[in-house]
């Protein structure tokens, strides 16, 4: 069953149960990104286990070039 | 001998030892490939770096960590960006989910205009994140006694800046940067206002542990002879300072001897 949230400020909607079946739907290496759950980081480690649910504000981030 | 050839002269921060004492960025190159030849010609062994949320809709663009490797640099993971610090300790921490480093640089900036640090906010910022275990150093005015506060609050580095970011204008203070090099007990570098090499001298030369920069590399005409320039100018100033400049003469003292004149 499909839950409606928002990825990076940007709603989406998506079958993935857990925090890692999300970044793998979005194409994303896992050990490249960082987490954020409603404000919370979520470990690495946790990404297999945490739920994704209807209205959840999500970040992905990642490192990039700066000053 | 015992007047000194150049020397083995490391320094410390956090209890992480580094022999380069310059520090660059890897914002505003062409791409991550000058990017990379640029950092290699500077012979820096850490680069500051940003927090950004991933791009959703070209997930198989170039990624900084495939051109600079982590395992090879340290990644000093920074706040730019952030004007309060509640974001600035929210970046900071996916920055340590990201990449498991408590070594941080925070800058929690005021205005975009002058993007002078917000002193009170990145003093609160600091103590709330030396708590949370975080390893601080801190981008900051030029001001002596902010400059002992963050010290205080357990800063592990004291970064004013030259002049503001990006602006190439050089060190506009340099007798303040004297003060905070003179009453600090951990590392003081310059971060910011850069220009050209002469300025790191200086910055060096005044006595800084040494000095972090950017755009002064990237909008060279050829970031990669910059960075090279910049290499042997921190070098340069580094080694003036330790020799001791000779004093100044408000009159001519010749260099030849006057004895034996015909």
């Amino acid at each position: 069953m499909n839950v409606r949230i928002e990825v990076n400020g940007e709603g989406r909607e998506t079958a993935a149960a857990t925090i890692l079946a999300l970044i793998e739907e979005l194409k994303l290496d896992p050990r490249k990104v960082a987490v954020e759950l409603n404000l919370e980081i979520v470990p690495r480690s946790l990404h297999a286990t945490t739920p994704v649910s209807d209205g959840d504000k999500i970040e992905l981030v990642q490192f990039v070039g700066g000053g | 001998m015992t007047e000194s050839a150049p020397r083995t002269d490391s320094w410390t921060v956090a209890g992480r030892t580094f022999n380069s004492r310059l520090i660059v960025g890897t914002g505003k190159y062409r791409d991550y490939e000058q990017n990379a030849a640029a950092v290699v010609a500077s012979g820096a062994e850490m680069v500051t770096v940003a927090v950004r949320r991933v791009n959703l809709t070209d997930p198989g663009q170039p990624v900084l960590t495939d051109y600079i490797d982590p395992k090879k640099y340290t990644y000093l993971p920074n706040t730019a960006g952030c004007f309060t610090a509640d974001d600035a300790m929210r970046t900071l921490r996916l920055a340590r989910e990201a990449g498991g480093w408590k070594l941080v640089k925070l800058e929690v900036l005021s205005e975009q205009k002058h993007l002078y640090p917000d002193m009170e906010e990145t003093l609160r910022a600091l103590k709330l994140l030396t708590a949370e275990g975080f390893e601080v150093m801190v981008y900051c005015t030029d001001d002596p006694v902010y400059a002992r506060k963050l010290e205080d609050a357990g800063a592990v580095a004291i970064m004013p800046l030259g002049a503001p970011i990006g602006s190439g204008l050089g060190l506009q203070n340099p007798i303040n940067i004297r003060m905070i090099v003179e009453q600090s007990k951990v590392p003081v570098l310059v971060d910011a206002g850069v220009g050209t090499a002469s300025d790191a001298a200086v910055a060096m030369e005044l006595g800084c542990d040494g000095v972090l920069m950017n755009t002064a590399i990237a909008e060279a005409r050829d970031p990669v002879l910059m960075a090279s320039a910049m290499k042997h100018a921190v070098i340069a100033g580094r080694e003036a300072y330790l020799a001791g400049r000779m004093k100044k003469r408000m009159f001519a003292d010749p260099s030849s001897p006057l004895a034996g004149l015909i």
